[in-house]
């Protein structure tokens, strides 16, 4: 649920269980874009190629 | 045929010979199917819930799978967030078997909510007044949060790794792994609080209603407590298994030791917060609307016994061996300090479930009993089934256990 569905409310329930869902969502979400991202720019940089 | 699959410097029986053992196990996989396609297709008529039992084995199986799997958050806190660095030999096998309680606990789930296609409605049209509504959030983010745990163990595979972006993938995963790892305690308190406020809300249930601290009741605190105290034994627990299975030592004893060590002391202060929670419910919150401690235990099934047991059995008798030296040393001691603590959480969750169900509550009431259907049996046995095919799986063809070569040289 977003604040711009018709049944949200701006009440201290809403914004803590929805908020607290998007706080985690947000940071497992950007650690793992960042993971990625750093991973392609690693290959391109041509790390991790010859570590056998 | 597939030794290019497993790691290397570490032996694997024959493909055949795991083959017939993973079939053995499949074909309890389809008895579970079945059960789960007829309550999927027929409705939740295929079971034996009825009236008193909107909760009953299924609900008891995803406590109980959540209480056991915390071994996976806590383990989690105290390899990335307090740095024992000994536990990094450990971890690894403590989120795969958490992956597996998680998804077992939401499939049950998804056979339980009857409409699995309307699963979605909770985050979309949530009710934000219920408890339940957080537990589904933060179970499911926290499932997120330990297949991201796995995925690194996965990219070790010595195919996958070969490939540099998955090399590059998983290091830069372990790297921020403390991030993930704290986030995945965050969900794991409230979710796990969340199921034991549940049952402390029951205004109308006296046996599992309790006092509050502001919105929480104090099963909320205790089962958060219980889970991290007893899940790192249900860790040692299936990995003295895998050994046995194996035949092979996978985990050097010091590390244990740790693990057992403080799963031994959280479960010795747990069930004294347990104990003093039980008394003043029997002293004060039950007398204060009309019932005595008898009430609740004068069934055959539900006797007071079942209160020791989950007390003494399965509280302070495991948390006493694990917290000396010569308990956690002795292997047989230890066995039975895991058995019985897994014993005594999955009974905690039991009683919070179906005995709050069964006793009575008015006058004229009776105890009401109930045995689950064989679809109910086989939907929850199927999850197990399929952890043991995901943990044989992982064991084959990825470095589960990092001591495992060190331990069994091969010659």
């Amino acid at each position: 649920m977003f604040p711009f569905s018709f049944e949200w409310a701006w009440d201290a329930a809403h914004i803590v269980f929805m908020g607290g869902l998007w706080y985690a969502l947000s940071i497992v979400g950007l650690g793992m874009t960042y993971c990625i991202i750093k991973a392609t720019m690693d290959t391109i940089s041509g790390k991790g190629g010859n570590h056998h | 045929m597939d030794s290019a699959l497993i790691p290397k410097g570490v032996k694997r029986c024959p493909l055949p010979v795991f083959a017939a053992g993973i079939a053995v196990v499949g074909a309890v996989v389809l008895w579970g199917v079945a059960g789960m396609l007829l309550c999927w297709l027929k409705g939740l008529n295929q079971t034996n819930m009825n009236d008193s039992y909107g909760f009953a084995l299924w609900i008891w199986a995803d406590l109980a799978v959540i209480a056991v799997g915390g071994g996976a958050f806590f383990t989690g806190f105290l390899r990335y967030i307090i740095n024992k660095e000994e536990l990094k030999n450990i971890v690894n096998f403590a989120v795969l078997v958490g992956v597996n309680c998680y998804v077992g606990a939401l499939l049950i789930l998804g056979i339980d909510v009857g409409q699995p296609l309307r699963g979605w409605f909770i985050f979309w049209h949530a009710n934000v007044h219920s408890m339940l509504t957080e537990v589904a959030f933060c179970l499911s983010c926290y499932l997120g949060v330990l297949i991201i745990e796995y995925i690194p163990l996965v990219l070790e595979n010595r195919q996958i790794d070969k490939v540099p972006f998955f090399h590059n993938l998983g290091h830069n995963m372990h790297e921020i792994m403390a991030v993930f790892a704290a986030t995945g305690v965050f969900l794991s308190c409230f979710h796990q609080g969340s199921l034991g406020g549940v049952a402390g809300v029951l205004f109308g249930r006296p046996f599992s209603y309790r006092e509050h601290l502001l919105v929480w009741p104090w099963t909320f605190f205790l089962f958060t407590w219980s889970a991290a105290a007893f899940g790192p034994c249900f860790t040692i627990l299936c990995t003295k298994i895998t050994e046995v299975i194996t035949g092979k030592k996978l985990v050097k004893d010091n590390v244990i030791e740790l693990l057992a060590k403080i799963s031994g002391w959280m479960i010795f202060f747990y069930i004294i917060a347990k104990t003093t929670d039980t008394w003043y419910w029997a002293a004060h919150t039950a007398p204060a609307m009309g019932f005595e401690l008898n009430d609740f235990y004068n069934n055959v099934l539900y006797g007071k016994w079942i209160l020791y047991a989950e007390i003494i059995v399965g509280g302070f008798i495991p948390a006493l061996i694990l917290i000396t030296k010569a308990g956690r040393r002795n292997p047989l001691l230890l066995w039975t300090a895991v058995l019985l603590a897994t014993f005594g959480v999955c009974l905690n969750r039991w009683v919070m479930v179906c005995q709050t169900m069964a006793a009575p509550v008015l006058p004229f009431d009776k105890w009401v009993l109930y045995s689950p259907s064989w679809q109910e049996v086989s939907t929850t046995i199927l999850p197990v089934a399929l952890g043991i095919i995901v943990v044989s799986l992982s064991y084959r063809y990825l470095p589960v256990f990092p001591q495992e070569q060190e331990l069994n040289p091969i010659d």
